[in-house]
């Protein structure tokens, strides 16, 4: 136990402070059955947004709707792609289809049954939203949801499509 | 021992190639934190949770490091003492968890801790829920490759994790397991990537291996195999799921029930979920078929969470609303149910006649359990199979029905309401949560109102009324919240259970709370009485007790 903290702390002094990137070690599943490498997941230089969501999280459903509202305006704009990651399991990952589809939400969906990319993450609780810049950096992120918070997150999006 | 060598070795080994063969890409050290402290209160009406120790205190950090493609991490945690309510086994303060992980051209290895699913976890799910206290994580090897475009293979060999005393203790028993999957469109990408039809299948393997035998009167098979397969296609908009599963007979006790005590019965589980949908309207159709499916590292009688290999999910919905939610849960009956699940939403187009300016959202939702019809064989003393079912037989015995409907509508910018209505039938006499044991008929109601005041001040109130003969009686549930974004909450909420039969017992259950929101950071603060609620999660309900106190919490990441 004492060498491993060791080594921890080893590996913390080597480690230089860097920007937290997708995991490379993580591949999940879209709604049709392909597996979808999470390190390979981009958006051409573009900025991209993470979310992290389930069919049984009512502030989680709130963010992703209130966001597919201004969703076309914020691609127009910043040229974002939105991937929301569900993490419903056996008990409910039916129910992750229809109701994207009852939504019509046009964000790229992903399944994480048993939280390997929530876990891989940090992810505590849902919902918990990442923004990343065009190069992969996570450069901004937000646990919970209360309405109005998709303007904090506007804001940063534009910081991010200015520079 | 062995293992925590391994991984020093490899980050040792790992540290110095880095020194040597200076890279550009640097490590990254990221985690996670939370800590959930109760001071408890004593309450005799509602009759509360009031250990001698009067605080709990359940927190846990995660640290991961990461450099190219490598990755390594260790979780810390600490139960002091553990929260009233919380499954038993988890005490003191230690490392529960660590890890190694490698990952090149497609292999992927993992050494120390993980966790995985094959396929929907009837066969095998090794994972964790933190707030529930599960965790299953095996100790050992796990290993991933995708060989071929399209192909991916995994086995795992391990010990699961048990309990938690200052530090991780694992079972005696041993889970070996083996997973293959192709994906038909990827595999033939040339011409079928694109296509209408999209097919994967698998197939699992899991067995496992103990000598925890502790009754003289039977000799049990000390190795116990499961396997099964899995479809998963698509035609445009239609969507099929189907899995089965078979297990070997894996006799344990049972001292409720003769019937299925030390029993050499084979389980099998079968899952069907079949779906259509399309832009604003969806149907979805579920049904299981699940006998004698429990399924663990052990033959000893253990806590019921503790050391799960399968998974068993019910076939209704998780309700967020609390009267809905945590009075009456349905967990399926590990000893066998079959159960069926229909849901369909439907929006009515915005700008029409009907739906107004910005639409409705309309969600119904049917779930029902039954019993499976048992022709039981009265061979107690020869072959002890105890019975036989046909798969989707059902008996008429109704385990639990929920019926449920909701309407979610946008009046106008600042005002949405959200209306829905639940009927249950739930067999308490089989489930066993509450106290009355009883057949139990609850109708309920909610109402959600949320005022948009201006773009970062909210209001939202909700109104929930339940109402049944048996059990506790009716109850109601107030609340406001009021949110100021991006940082700060606080609400007050009211359950009164008015219609309880026993007058000392109509009680006010009233809890303030507030909190700060800073990205990645949460605190909250509540005060005030906590109903007993029941939480259930694969096949298991927990009780946790009332209380009265204060209760904070801290979650954060980095």
């Amino acid at each position: 136990m004492k060498n491993l903290f060791t080594t921890f702390i080893t590996l913390f002094l080597f480690s230089t402070v860097a920007f937290c990137q997708l995991p490379n070690n993580v591949s999940l599943k879209d709604m049709d059955g392909k597996t979808v490498d999470i390190s390979k997941l981009s958006n051409n230089g573009k900025p991209m947004i993470i979310s992290f969501w389930a069919t049984w999280c009512k502030p989680c459903k709130e963010e992703l709707n209130t966001m597919a509202e201004l969703y076309d305006d914020w691609v127009d704009e910043t040229g974002v792609k939105l991937v929301a990651v569900s993490i419903d399991d056996a008990r409910s990952t039916g129910r992750v289809e229809p109701y994207v589809n009852q939504q019509a939400w046009d964000y790229q969906i992903l399944l994480d049954p048993n939280g390997d990319l929530k876990r891989a993450m940090n992810v505590n609780n849902v919902p918990h939203t990442f923004l990343l810049d065009g190069k992969g950096n996570i450069v901004w992120d937000h646990n919970n949801y209360a309405a109005g918070d998709e303007k904090k997150l506007y804001a940063e999006l534009l910081k991010l499509s200015k520079k | 021992m062995f293992l925590k060598k391994i991984i020093l070795i490899s980050t040792l080994v790992f540290l110095l190639s880095q020194v040597f063969f200076a890279q550009n890409n640097e490590g990254v050290i990221s985690g996670n934190f939370a800590t959930t402290i109760q001071l408890y209160n004593e309450d005799t009406i509602i009759n509360s949770a009031y250990p001698d120790h009067r605080l709990g205190a359940n927190s846990f950090a995660n640290l991961n490091f990461n450099k190219g493609n490598f990755s390594a991490g260790v979780r810390l945690e600490s139960y002091l003492n553990p929260l009233e309510g919380y499954p038993q086994g988890f005490n003191g303060s230690g490392l529960g968890y660590r890890y190694a992980n490698w990952n090149q051209d497609g292999l992927d290895v993992t050494v120390g801790n993980f966790y995985d699913q094959f396929g929907s976890g009837m066969i095998l799910r090794i994972w964790e829920s933190r707030d529930l206290g599960i965790d299953n994580a095996m100790d050992g090897l796990k290993v991933k490759y995708n060989p071929y475009k399209g192909i991916y293979v995994k086995g795992l060999i391990g010990k699961q994790r048990h309990t938690f005393n200052d530090g991780l203790n694992n079972g005696n028993g041993i889970v070996r397991g083996f997973d293959g999957e192709i994906n038909i469109n990827e595999l033939f990408d040339s011409t079928l990537l694109d296509s209408k039809l999209q097919v994967t299948i698998g197939g699992s393997f899991v067995s496992k291996f103990n000598d925890d035998n502790k009754t003289p009167d039977f000799i049990l098979p000390k190795n116990v195999g499961a396997y099964g397969g899995r479809i998963a296609a698509r035609y445009g908009k239609f969507r099929f799921f189907g899995e089965y599963i078979y297990k070997e007979n894996d006799p344990y006790a049972d001292p409720n029930f003769e019937d299925f005590n030390y029993i050499y019965k084979n389980g099998e589980g079968v899952l069907l979920n079949l779906g259509y949908s399309q832009k604003g309207f969806s149907v979805d159709l579920n049904a299981k078929h699940m006998d004698n499916m429990l399924w663990r590292s052990t033959n000893s009688t253990v806590q019921p969470t503790e050391l799960m290999i399968g998974f068993m999910p019910a076939l209704s919905t998780q309700h967020f609303y609390a009267l809905a939610g945590t009075l009456y849960p349905y967990a399926p009956n590990f000893r066998g149910e079959i159960a069926f699940q229909a849901d369909v939403l439907y929006k009515i187009p915005k700008k029409t006649k009907l739906g107004g300016k910005y639409g409705w959202d309309i969600g119904i939702n049917y779930a029902t359990a039954y019993a499976p019809e048992r022709n039981f064989l009265n061979d107690d003393s020869t072959s002890r199979k105890s019975y036989e079912t046909k798969l989707f037989n059902l008996s008429d015995s109704m385990f639990f029905q929920d019926i449920n409907i909701s309407v979610t509508k946008k009046i106008n910018k600042k005002l949405k309401l959200k209306l829905q209505y639940l009927n249950f039938v739930f067999d308490d006499r089989t489930v066993e949560v509450t106290e009355s044991k009883e057949l139990i008929f609850a109708d309920i109601a909610i109402a959600d109102f949320t005022w948009k005041i201006n773009e970062k001040h909210t209001l939202r109130f909700e109104a929930q009324n339940l109402w049944t003969k048996q059990d506790q009686g009716n109850w109601a549930y107030g609340l406001i919240e009021y949110t100021y974004s991006p940082h700060w909450f606080v609400a007050l909420l009211d359950q009164y259970n008015y219609g309880n039969s026993i007058e000392e017992k109509r009680v006010h259950y009233v809890m303030a709370s507030a909190g700060y929101i800073k990205g990645p950071h949460r605190f909250s603060v509540g005060y005030g009485r906590q109903r007993a609620g029941v939480f259930c999660v694969g096949g298991v309900c927990r009780l946790v007790p009332a209380s009265n106190g204060l209760t904070f919490t801290i979650t954060s990441s980095f």
